[in-house]
């Protein structure tokens, strides 16, 4: 167990035993993840299993039924308001949908953070803001309003926002989900790229395996509210549970059935069931 | 013939816990949005920028309405009043009217429909566009950033429109009365200003406006922000952003007057 980077000291994040429930669903049944320093770590599993849920869990936006989730050393689900509030600022979240300002231009949507937390001269976070819009790539996209960018574009400078407060953590909820493929690679590039200058750590929640392994240092596969395997992208490629071939290979029928549970199919059609006996006996 | 009767009490009672809850919620909602000073130099540009949108663009609406209402009583004072002969004492008759009853309530029915039907739009879009969780997961809370300034806003304009809906209104009456139908200018003003008394009228005509400012921005804001985050849920809680505070503001009235003119 001395080479499991899972138990290494300088773990950022470490979620223990967590329980949620979210109305009569149990969520996650007992999991366990642990996030090293400095590492890109990615969550991944079929959708609505709560990737994006886990996210929030460590953001503190839920609270957990039961476990602990320590952040930096801080337990998350006790912290008073004001401290999670703190402990927020040295984190970055990039939303699926970019949750960009609509309102203000995408200077403003970078610059939004630093107005808010700092004191900084207008010439500095002019500076700030373009050197952060310059490492995504859209330096000249400075004065566009949210509305009138792609896709791409949109999360990118979401991204670009999420880091200008130089955090020390940055969390991806499905960076790669309905992007074109130029724009997937552009997101890979910048997620590694983040990752090795600014030594930030990362979480990434996708259900899109090349890219995720292709990037990640390690990965959980989290199915049923369970942790169904974890590791490198080697070890989990050569995985021996099903349940974790079938999602890395996206195989429509396994441990996870092709139908979602439903009544007897005699009973759903109406039939009789001496009906269906006859025609089993038919030609 | 139990289980209706058990059913109907359930939902009573699921009715009761979820009114109950919510009403909760609201109220520690509005204390996390207003406990604690807000930062000046952060505070006062988005105060200002919602009062503008919330109060200064009602402005047409309000004015337009005065008039409309201050005409309809010129010309209603007018016929009943010129039948027993006192048809100077319109003045006195429209100036009261606006300042005691419509000027503060139909400000604040214009106010729930044009201002806060907005309000809890576009909070509710905030919410369904996740900009608010983004807020939070910035390290800023939403509640002091989004929500004060603009409870605020509502809070400051609505008195004011209040009183412009008044003013305007008696303009209107005077524009009938004395213009129109030749009731003599020195006793539509004479009488006006003998009847008005300022702090039993226009005082408390000012303290029911500001009731219903708290009534129809917290209504707004916390309807918003608790809208189910779908285009369902938040075309919802619009209606039931103008819904509540016409009701709300309707039943406080009743409660306001009997307290301020009833004798007691």
């Amino acid at each position: 167990m001395e080479n499991d980077p899972f138990m290494a000291s300088s773990d950022y994040i470490t979620l223990k035993n967590i329980v949620f429930t979210r109305g009569q669903r149990r969520i996650f049944n007992d999991v366990s993840v642990t996030v090293p320093k400095g590492k890109i770590t990615a969550i991944m599993g079929p959708s609505g299993t709560g990737k994006t849920t886990l996210l929030r869990l460590i953001g503190g936006q839920l609270k957990p039924d039961r476990g602990t989730v320590t952040v930096a050393g801080h337990n998350v689900p006790e912290l008073s308001r004001k401290a999670l509030y703190r402990l927020r600022e040295r984190m970055g979240m990039l939303f699926q949908s970019g949750a960009l300002f609509t309102g203000i231009t995408v200077f403003e949507n970078v610059a939004f953070p630093l107005r808010v937390h700092t004191r900084l001269p207008e010439e500095m976070i002019r500076d700030v803001v373009l050197m952060k819009l310059e490492a995504v790539g859209l330096r000249g996209a400075r004065d566009l309003m949210p509305a009138e960018l792609s896709g791409g574009m949109t999360r990118r400078v979401a991204l670009a926002r999420s880091i200008a407060m130089d955090p020390e953590l940055i969390m991806y909820d499905e960076p790669f989900a309905g992007q074109d493929p130029i724009a997937m690679g552009v997101l890979v590039k910048l997620i590694r790229e983040l990752n090795e200058t600014m030594g930030l750590t990362s979480v990434l929640v996708s259900h899109d395996v090349p890219e995720s392994l292709s990037i990640c240092h390690h990965a959980c596969i989290i199915s049923d509210g369970k942790i169904v395997g974890q590791g490198t992208p080697d070890e989990l490629r050569n995985h021996p549970s099903d349940k974790v071939q079938q999602f890395l290979n996206g195989h429509p029928d396994g441990p996870v059935p092709f139908h979602y549970p439903a009544p007897d199919a005699l009973v759903d059609w109406e039939l009789p069931a001496a009906l269906t006996a006859e025609e089993d006996l038919g030609p | 013939m139990t289980r209706p009767m058990t059913d109907r009490l359930a939902s009573l009672g699921r009715g009761g816990i979820n009114t109950v809850g919510s009403l909760g919620r609201s109220g520690v909602f509005l204390w996390r949005a207003l406990a604690g000073i807000p930062r000046p130099r952060v505070g006062f540009p988005l105060l200002v920028a919602q009062i503008y949108s919330v109060g200064v663009l009602s402005l047409a609406i309000v004015v337009v309405s005065g008039l409309f209402i201050g005409m309809v009583l010129g010309l209603q004072g007018y016929t009943i009043l010129s039948d027993y002969g006192s048809e100077q004492a319109i003045g006195q008759m429209v100036a009261l009217t606006l300042v005691r009853e419509l000027g503060p309530v139909v400000t604040a029915l214009l106010f729930a429909g044009r201002a806060g039907s907005s309000l809890t739009a576009e909070i509710g879009l905030m919410k369904a566009t996740e900009q608010l969780s983004s807020m939070e997961m910035m390290g800023v809370d939403p509640l002091r950033r989004v929500i004060a300034p603009r409870f605020w806003a509502g809070f400051i304009s609505l008195p004011v429109l209040a009183v412009i809906f008044s003013v305007v209104g008696i303009w209107g009456g005077m524009l009938v009365g004395v213009q129109w139908l030749g009731v003599f200018e020195g006793a539509f003003w004479s009488n006006m200003q003998s009847a008005v008394d300022f702090g039993d009228d226009v005082l408390n005509g000012v303290i029911k406006s500001l009731v219903f400012g708290v009534v129809c921005s917290w209504i707004a804001v916390f309807q918003g922000y608790d809208c189910v985050p779908t285009s369902a849920g938040i075309s919802s809680a619009t209606t039931k952003t103008v819904v509540y505070s016409s009701l709300a503001v309707l039943g406080l009235d009743f409660v306001l007057t009997a307290v301020m003119f009833g004798g007691f």
